[in-house]
């Protein structure tokens, strides 16, 4: 019955979808107040359909209702409750129903917080906002239906993917999701830009917030894929260029640029086509993401179950979604003007070198990841496309993407003269120079390893500079702030009353120099080995020792582990025991690798298991793996940051307060050119 | 009036063709270096009978070699083919069952004897025949995986078209259908063994 609830509230949200988003658009067209009053309701009643939706799915797992064909496929009675919720998103349908849902929640947040919104503006926005949801919901009901029954009910669901039984990765989708869907706010303001023929501050203003929720959402995602990774799949990576990999990332190279892109709309007016073109882009990317991942045209750990007929949905939706706005663009384009003039040197003249650096590198992860694809269409036979060609092609790109983000704050909008603002800057890339050459000096030349650029020891040295340059720009500028300070309360005062974008940028930009320290730490110094090991066997890796101590049988409340004991001693001081374990899920006929970490400040140590040398005696010896990773920490630590910062700027108080009368005028009816 | 930003129109349109291109490729199918090379000769215990089997007997038939477990869902749902082919006589299929017990992660072998895994195998797999129709000509049980190896297989099921001298032809990765079969199978098992009559000794289509 409670399915059933469900089942009817996501029938029912798609024809509201299409009324509201059509009679909204409709009524900002020709200016009928009655039929522009709709849109906020509609955002309101979707998001109530689909939340409705959302809540029956979960109680038919939460309740292991195996009628259910999806909750049969996806779960298991002996699952714990958490992973039970958790497994709503585990499978294509749930997590489609997801990104519906945070759909409608983004639509509803945006019919809440636009009072100072015109009217017109904000249902051309949430017109957009409900058809976007609207091909959603049919795709759901289409091709990927969570709520279809199963008669006779299944004795015993199947269990969610041993994979997906991480905290980690609990919530690893739904901020993804949030992020790919929040772009999509993005994309309905740049569309009702459009529409409505203004493209101007205003407009930026409004979208800056919400896109840099998003790409703070979308940051989150990613580390926590990225730190799942790390602990999960045993081989103590953080980064695999996989295809899925690829396209979460590239909507958060191209969100990027958007953000920063935005920044100089709103301060400026420049580049008005080219952020409607990044906010389009960025959206699109989402759904690109959506269909390599869904439609099983790529190969990858990610790959959900492969059926043409979703693909063939998803490739029409991205066409119709993205191919329109596009056509908006070009059509709208020609007319928009150019805004505010910039002088070669100045802000917004690095500005957009930032942003062209970020698009190449978008663009050459997309040709990586569609490169194989392209070869098998052309007929030329089967490829991958792996690391190699990624950090050969893309970190050189990155490197004057560093140097700018130090550069950025220093220089002044309009023009200014590289003469008078030399000597700071330069003085501290000097400064940056000298200790990263230092440190590697002291440290000792890392391992050259030819197979991956990265790192060569000259590499390590330039990341390391550029990241001590980018950290101290960022504290050169939070001092000055405090040193120029005054007024009621003193300097320290003064420091925290700055704005929340200053904090925002600032702090974010010094988690790019904490992630890039990182990246460079462990490319050019982290240790590995592979080893037998029997029990009582030590191994000795960058001044730790590690003394195998044999595996015993371990029970899971759904699994059986094989848990590996490992005394860990600095010296012959007793550090602790790591316990990586191998785990045999009941359900299900994939081994995982759990893999034991000591994480630190300075290092992670890191123990996994590989298999037994011989398998019939798992009491004898294991392929096992010890590493020691200096610094990697800071990579995901960096990233916090950066999310940290994105945060903060979009709380800034500016974009909750009243605009001045003359930004927030009613916007002109549509301007048709007659 | 000519519109500068007309070419990114252009541009989707192909990036989109391109995608839908890719829709139509497999890219599971992995091209195998086996194809046109003489099939790996082995020597497995058969299911039944003392004697250990060898590729060498099927010489001069065209045949098929398919490789199955128990324990892999997408062989369950090809069974049924497998015996509606068996049961035209187009081809005698050779069953190979692949690490039936090893590679069951709900089994832990490790204290188990090979004397043990050897009788709960034979149980097994012949209980699935008794309860699902037997479509082999023979069933040969590759214990350990190592026949899997040399034939480089790499999801269970995978099925290969081997001709009368003994020369791999066709490899097909995943459950074989009714329409995989019409389509991939039986052209080429009629081309291999020349005559199209010759082949077909009961006369009948398969009923799917």
């Amino acid at each position: 019955m409670i399915p059933e609830l469900g089942h009817f509230a996501l029938i029912l949200a798609v024809p509201v979808s299409l009324f509201a988003g059509v009679l909204a658009l409709l009524g900002a067209h020709g200016n009928d107040p009655r039929w522009i009053a709709l849109a906020r309701p509609g955002a309101r009643l979707i998001a109530f359909l689909l939340t409705l939706a959302y809540a029956a799915l979960t109680y038919a797992f939460a309740v292991n209702d195996f009628s259910v064909r999806y909750v049969a496929e996806h779960s298991n009675s002996l699952l714990p409750l958490p992973y039970r919720i958790a497994a709503v998103w585990g499978g294509h349908e749930g997590s489609l129903l997801l990104w519906a849902l945070m759909l409608a929640w983004w639509a509803c947040a945006v019919s809440f917080f636009s009072g100072r919104l015109a009217p017109a503006m904000r249902a051309r926005v949430l017109g957009t906002l409900a058809l976007v949801a609207f091909g959603f919901l049919l795709f759901i009901l289409c091709t990927s239906n969570p709520f279809l029954r199963l008669l006779p009910a299944a004795p015993e669901g199947r269990d969610l993917n041993p994979l997906l039984q991480d905290p980690g990765l609990i919530i690893h989708p739904p901020l993804l999701y949030m992020g790919y869907v929040g772009f999509s706010i993005a994309y309905a303001f740049a569309v009702a830009a459009l529409l409505a023929g203004r493209l101007d501050a205003a407009w930026a203003r409004w979208s800056r917030p919400w896109t840099t929720m998003a790409w703070v959402f979308l940051t989150l995602g990613i580390v926590m894929g990225s730190w799942w990774a790390y602990c999960e799949l045993g081989w103590g990576g953080w980064w695999f260029w996989d295809p899925v990999e690829n396209a979460s990332f590239m909507p958060w190279l191209v969100g990027t640029a958007l953000i920063h892109s935005l920044a100089v709309t709103e301060k400026r007016g420049s580049f008005r086509n080219w952020t409607v073109l990044l906010a389009i882009s960025t959206f699109s990317l989402s759904l690109l993401g959506t269909f390599l991942v869904r439609s099983g045209v790529l190969t990858s750990v990610h790959a959900f179950a492969a059926d043409p007929a979703r693909g063939i949905f998803i490739l029409v939706f991205l066409a119709i979604v993205a191919g329109a706005s596009l056509l908006l663009f070009v059509w709208r384009a020609p007319r928009v003007g150019l805004g505010g003039r910039f002088a070669l040197f100045s802000r917004e003249s690095l500005l957009l070198a930032n942003n062209v650096l970020l698009v190449v590198a978008a663009s050459t992860v997309l040709l990586g990841t569609l490169y194989p694809l392209l070869i098998d269409a052309l007929g030329q036979g089967k490829i991958s496309v792996g690391p190699p060609y990624f950090n050969t092609v893309f970190v050189p790109i990155m490197l004057p993407l560093l140097f700018l983000i130090g550069l950025g704050p220093f220089v002044r909008w309009k023009r200014d003269d590289w003469r008078e603002i030399i000597r700071v800057p330069g003085g501290l890339l000097l400064l940056a120079i000298f200790i990263a050459t230092l440190l590697v000096g002291l440290k000792g030349s890392p391992a050259i390893r030819i197979d991956r650029v990265l790192l060569l020891p000259f590499l390590v040295v330039f990341s390391l500079t550029l990241a001590l340059w980018i950290a101290f720009a960022a504290f050169f500028h939070l001092f000055r702030q405090a040193k120029a300070g005054r007024g009621a309360g003193g300097r320290v005062a003064a420091f925290i009353r700055q704005p929340l974008h200053f904090w925002g940028m600032h702090l974010a930009h010094l988690g790019v120099a904490v992630f890039v320290a990182g990246v460079a730490i462990v490319g050019g110094y982290a240790e590995e080995k592979d080893v037998k090991m029997a029990p009582g066997d030590t191994v000795t890796l960058a001044g730790h020792s590690f003394r195998f101590l044999g595996v015993r049988e371990v029970e899971g409340p759904n699994y059986t582990a094989l848990r590996g004991d490992m005394e860990v001693r600095q010296g012959a001081r007793l550090l602790r025991h790591l316990y990586p374990e191998k785990r045999f899920y009941r359900s299900s006929a994939m081994p995982m690798t759990e893999a034991a970490i000591d994480a630190g400040f300075w290092r992670d140590l890191y123990v996994s298991l590989g298999e037994p040398i011989d398998r019939a005696n798992p009491a004898g010896e294991w392929a096992v793996r010890v590493y020691e990773k200096p610094l990697i920490g800071w990579i995901w630590a960096g990233c916090l940051l950066m999310a940290a910062g994105g945060f903060l700027a979009a709380l800034d108080r500016r974009y909750r307060k009243r605009l001045p009368a003359a930004a927030s005028a009613p916007l002109p009816p549509s301007s048709d050119p007659a | 009036m000519k519109n500068k930003f007309a070419w990114l129109l252009a541009a989707f349109v192909a990036f989109i063709a391109l995608l839908g291109v890719g829709l139509t490729l497999k890219p599971q199918e992995i091209p195998s270096p086996l194809i046109d090379r003489p099939a790996p000769d082995f020597r497995l215990a058969r299911l039944e009978g003392q004697e250990a089997f060898s590729p060498a007997e099927m010489r001069g038939k065209v045949w098929l070699l398919n490789v199955w477990a128990s324990w892999c869902d997408p062989c369950r749902q090809e069974h049924p083919v497998l015996v509606a082919l068996g049961e035209t006589g187009k081809a005698p299929i050779v069953g190979l069952n692949y690490k039936e017990v090893r590679g069951d992660a709900g089994i832990d072998i490790s204290r188990m004897a090979a004397e043990v895994e050897d009788a709960l195998v034979r149980e097994r797999v012949s209980r699935w025949l008794a309860e699902r129709g037997d479509p082999y000509l023979v069933s040969v049980l590759d214990i350990d995986g190592r026949v899997g190896i040399d034939y480089g297989v790499y999801g269970v099921p995978e099925t290969y078209l081997i001709d009368k001298a003994g020369i791999i032809r066709f490899k097909y990765i995943g459950p074989i259908t009714p329409e995989i079969v019409k389509e991939e199978f039986l052209p080429r098992i009629q081309e291999l063994q020349g005559d199209p009559a010759a082949g077909n000794v009961s006369g009948k289509e398969a009923k799917s």
